[in-house]
């Protein structure tokens, strides 16, 4: 067997373990870095990279199919046509480039790419499968980055994108625009794609268990969703549960507050009921590792409970986010080559491509006062906002959390069209530690949506000009 | 609706004024009837005051520390149907307790020793600390404010930025914090050190059990002039009789003390020198003598110092004092002793047992003369007809009131008991 010894092996060439590659290999530390399918992982191939193209084409489309109908604006449009195979091809497109950047950065750093799934035989040694071929790698520090999965319902295993049944993978390379799609799950993957496929002229029908969608966000927050939802003409089925499928009368579903079944039709079903970490069929269960509940536990400095063992990204539970995974990477790389260093953020931004889009970073009101802390709180509405009223996006609000006693900014959440990007200024403010005078007394540009973050400071202290 | 009214109840003999301990209840509060509302203390005992009826508290009759009357208004209780308060009335401005916390007007009886009734200090919360420049006054677990750059430096530096202060907004810590912090030789501190400044403080009211024993320290130092006088023991003889005798009768009459050996010869000492086993009345200007001996036995409990009294000591073979001091201990800890044994001693024993120490300055209880106390056995070589031999010795440090215990008659006295006990055969010959 062909023998290589490194001081660093990376299982998994996602979002965390590339950047944690790229890092070391910057920092001179010898580099493998093992990944069993495409450079980029999840989140180049199959997930946010894709979907948010999948989703700009959609939008598009839908732009253009308002205008044949007769746009305010002026634009006449006639009978536009989708052909979702260049839709695909196009997309895929943008994979290719991005994948094959990262393949490029990594060769610069003079990282050793292994292409082949990699399997444990110990804290310092994995055999990778190359080509046919294994490939014994011996190393000082092993990386975890092996990412999670969509989880499967039993009764309706995943099929492939032929298959009736889709994982949100399937749904991201369509074989065809089925008529109706059943989404089971309305957590951010299953709206932001069913979205998507309503705007491609989809008949969709969305099943969620809880009674709200979103359930991990504020009522307050996902209210602007819910409409968007409802207007666009999506069937929610909330409440309910997914009993399983046939071809003939399609999605068995089971309402527990009415008591009843029935039969949702569907060429397709996506099934995005949400991820879980990879931790099976790679040998990691030999390592024994501390686990917490299905994620490997790691310490605040990404450190499992093997010495030298690391674990960074989805792995190791939630928040399952590439940009929370590519800073894990960036630290542990650092710390392998001496520095100290520890994974501390503030604040972990998080962004649902719904249209409107949600974004959140750091507390809520209500978690904020869950934690004990006197906090004041306020919202600007983008109805209240130029740029958003010359973008036709009224909808939704900008609301930022403070302490009391001193203003220290704990937290902001906003909804409506293109607020994803205001996750760099919340982010920010967030991490120096800004107070709400801070942001209030900055000059923002106008016209912007980024006057909503302002003025929801000023706001808070009671000092609002717009409203 | 009506009103009623719970006064401050009329617990024992002679106590015409309690003082507030404790409240269990709030204005807004709703009670139950035998809910306890308050503790309130006299000179020895606390006594928890019940609600005798259903309702809701309008107002309390006084502050915590507050020297209170009997029969003054304690607790003011909105009730269903009729109270006990016919006129609607404001919490009237004749009761004692309301006008001031100050009660001259009720005469402390004369045998115990009351609380003066000192203006009381008002149990203050402790004053908001205005924030001091160079703390670092962070809550247990609370992230120290810095930006992205300023945590990577000191990760770099190795600084712990939970000691270092902030001097931006909000305590935010900037660069110049951190120069500030490794220049001052933080840096070593940090990386070997989790000790932080702590600049806390909490100001304890001094109130209940704890201003008695601090009224009584004061009165008894400021009026008596103690003299002290110490004396070593061998009690290797009066050690091996304990335990002959704890071996023989232990299991049976239960464990022997150092502590009833020490009383019975007390008692006997005492025979001959009756100035000492006395109080001294010293506003009145007479001493009297008391036949029986009943002896006070510093007692440690949760609220602090107690004297609990052993009455006619004189009377208790080893085994009943050994149970009667037990017993009294006991009850000063639990609270449950009655006001013949919580006052009315004529003399004290204080022990610290293990910790008693080389010497100790005994402070006399007052009014009585004189306090015995005892110090650590420990065993030492001494010189025995011209022999090196190990022997247990053991100190008496005690105090006497000078004014009416001459220097002599207090060192015969110690001298007397350590005959009694280094020769303890005479302490059964009467």
């Amino acid at each position: 067997m062909k023998e290589l010894t490194t001081k660093l092996l990376v299982i998994g060439g996602g979002p965390g373990g590339y950047v944690a590659a790229i890092r070391a290999g910057q920092l001179g530390i010898p580099t493998v870095l093992a990944e069993g399918v495409q450079l980029g992982g999840t989140c180049l191939n199959i997930g946010c990279i894709p979907s948010k193209a999948l989703i700009h084409a959609a939008e598009q489309f839908e732009t253009a199919r308002h205008q044949a109908a007769g746009s305010q604006l002026g634009i006449r449009v006639a009978d536009p046509q989708i052909d979702i195979a260049q839709t695909v091809r196009w997309k895929d497109g943008i994979v290719t480039r991005l994948t094959g950047g990262v393949g490029a950065l990594l060769r610069k750093a003079g990282v050793k790419v292994l292409k082949g799934w990699a399997q444990i035989e110990d804290g310092k040694t994995a055999i990778v499968q190359v080509d046919g071929e294994a490939v014994r790698v011996r190393c000082e520090h092993l990386l975890l980055a092996t990412g999670s999965d969509p989880v499967e319902l039993h009764s309706m295993p995943f099929g492939g994108p032929g298959g009736p049944i889709w994982s949100s993978t399937d749904a991201l390379s369509p074989d065809i625009l089925p008529k109706r799609l059943v989404v089971v799950g309305a957590g951010y993957i299953g709206l932001e794609l069913g979205m998507a496929y309503r705007k491609l002229g989809v008949d969709v029908t969305v099943v969620e268990a809880a009674q709200r969608v979103l359930p991990g966000y504020d009522e307050e927050l996902t209210q602007p969703v819910l409409d968007a939802l409802q207007k666009s003409g999506i069937v929610l089925h909330l409440g309910c549960s997914v009993q399983g499928w046939d071809a003939e009368h399609g999605v068995h579903v089971r309402s527990d507050e009415r008591a009843e079944e029935f039969a949702l039709p569907a060429e397709r079903v996506l099934v995005a009921v949400g991820r879980r970490p990879r931790t099976a069929g790679f040998g990691l269960e030999s390592l024994q590792l501390t686990m917490a509940g299905r994620h490997v536990a790691i310490d605040g400095h990404c450190r499992t409970s093997m010495r030298n063992v690391w674990a960074i990204g989805d792995v190791t539970g939630e928040p399952m986010l590439a940009h929370r995974a590519m800073a894990q990477g960036e630290c542990v790389a650092e710390q392998i080559a001496g520095k100290n260093r520890s994974f501390a953020p503030v604040a972990i931004p998080a962004v649902c491509f719904t249209d409107p889009e949600v974004v959140v970073a750091g507390k809520t009101p209500g978690e904020a006062r869950a934690a004990g802390i006197d906090c004041i709180d306020a919202a600007f509405p983008f109805a209240a906002n130029g740029r958003a009223m010359t973008l036709e996006a009224t909808g939704g609000f900008v609301r930022v959390v403070a302490r009391k006693s001193d203003h220290v900014i704990l937290g902001w959440q906003a909804v409506g069209r293109g607020v994803s990007e205001l996750a760099a200024a919340f982010g920010q403010s967030l991490e120096l530690g800004a107070r709400l005078e801070d942001v209030g007394h900055t000059i923002h540009a106008h016209p912007t949506l980024g006057e909503a973050v302002q003025e929801a400071a000023l706001r808070a202290l009671g000092q609002a000009l717009h409203i | 609706m009506g009103i009623y009214v719970i006064r401050v109840p009329d617990i024992g003999e002679g106590i015409a004024e309690v003082e507030l301990v404790t409240w269990n209840v709030q204005p807004g509060d709703s009670v139950t009837e035998d809910q306890h509302l308050a503790d309130v203390m006299t000179d020895k005992a606390t006594v928890e005051v019940p609600s005798p009826v259903h309702g809701k508290v309008i107002s309390l009759g006084g502050a915590v520390g507050q020297v209170m009357a009997v029969g003054a208004e304690l607790v003011r209780l909105e009730v269903e149907g009729e109270g006990n308060l016919k006129e609607n009335s404001a919490p009237t401005p004749t009761s004692k307790a309301q006008a001031a916390p100050v009660s001259v007007a009720v005469p402390a009886p004369a045998a115990t020793p009351v609380a003066p009734p000192a203006s009381a200090p008002a149990p203050k919360a402790a004053p908001a600390r205005a924030a001091r420049p160079a703390a670092v006054a962070r809550k247990e677990g609370e992230r120290p404010l810095a930006a992205p750059s300023v945590r990577r430096r000191a990760l770099d530096l190795g600084i712990d930025l939970r000691l270092v202060h902030g001097s931006g907004p909000a305590a935010r810590i900037e660069h110049h914090d951190l120069d500030a912090f490794a220049a001052g030789g933080g840096q070593a501190a940090a990386v070997g050190s989790q000790y932080v400044e702590r600049h806390g403080e909490e100001a304890i009211p001094v109130i209940g059990l704890r201003r008695k024993i601090a009224q009584k320290m004061q009165d008894a130092k400021r009026r008596i002039p103690h003299f002290s006088y110490v004396e070593e023991v061998d009690v290797t003889e009066l050690e091996a009789l304990r335990q002959q005798l704890n071996k023989i009768h232990g299991a049976t009459r239960g464990k022997l003390t150092l502590l009833p050996f020490l009383a019975r010869a007390m008692v006997l000492a005492l025979r001959d020198f009756p100035q000492i086993n006395a109080r001294f009345d010293d506003d009145a200007g007479v001493v009297t003598r008391h036949e029986g001996v009943h002896l006070g036995i510093a007692a440690q409990t949760d609220g602090g110092l107690m004297v609990p009294v052993l009455r006619h000591a004189e009377s208790l073979d080893l085994w009943a004092c050994a149970a009667g001091i037990a017993r009294v201990a006991e009850g000063a800890k639990s609270g449950k002793l009655g006001r013949d044994e919580l006052s009315g001693s004529t003399i004290t024993l204080t022990s610290l047992g293990a910790l008693g120490g080389i010497v100790s300055t005994p402070v006399i209880n007052h009014p009585e003369v004189a306090i015995v106390g005892v110090n650590r056995m420990v065993e030492r070589p001494m010189l025995r007809n011209g022999q090196v031999v190990a022997r247990q010795l053991m100190n008496l440090s005690s105090s006497f009131d000078h004014r009416v215990v001459d220097g002599m008659d207090a060192a015969q006295f110690i001298q007397a008991i350590r005959q009694l006990l280094e020769t303890p055969a005479l302490l059964f010959v009467e």
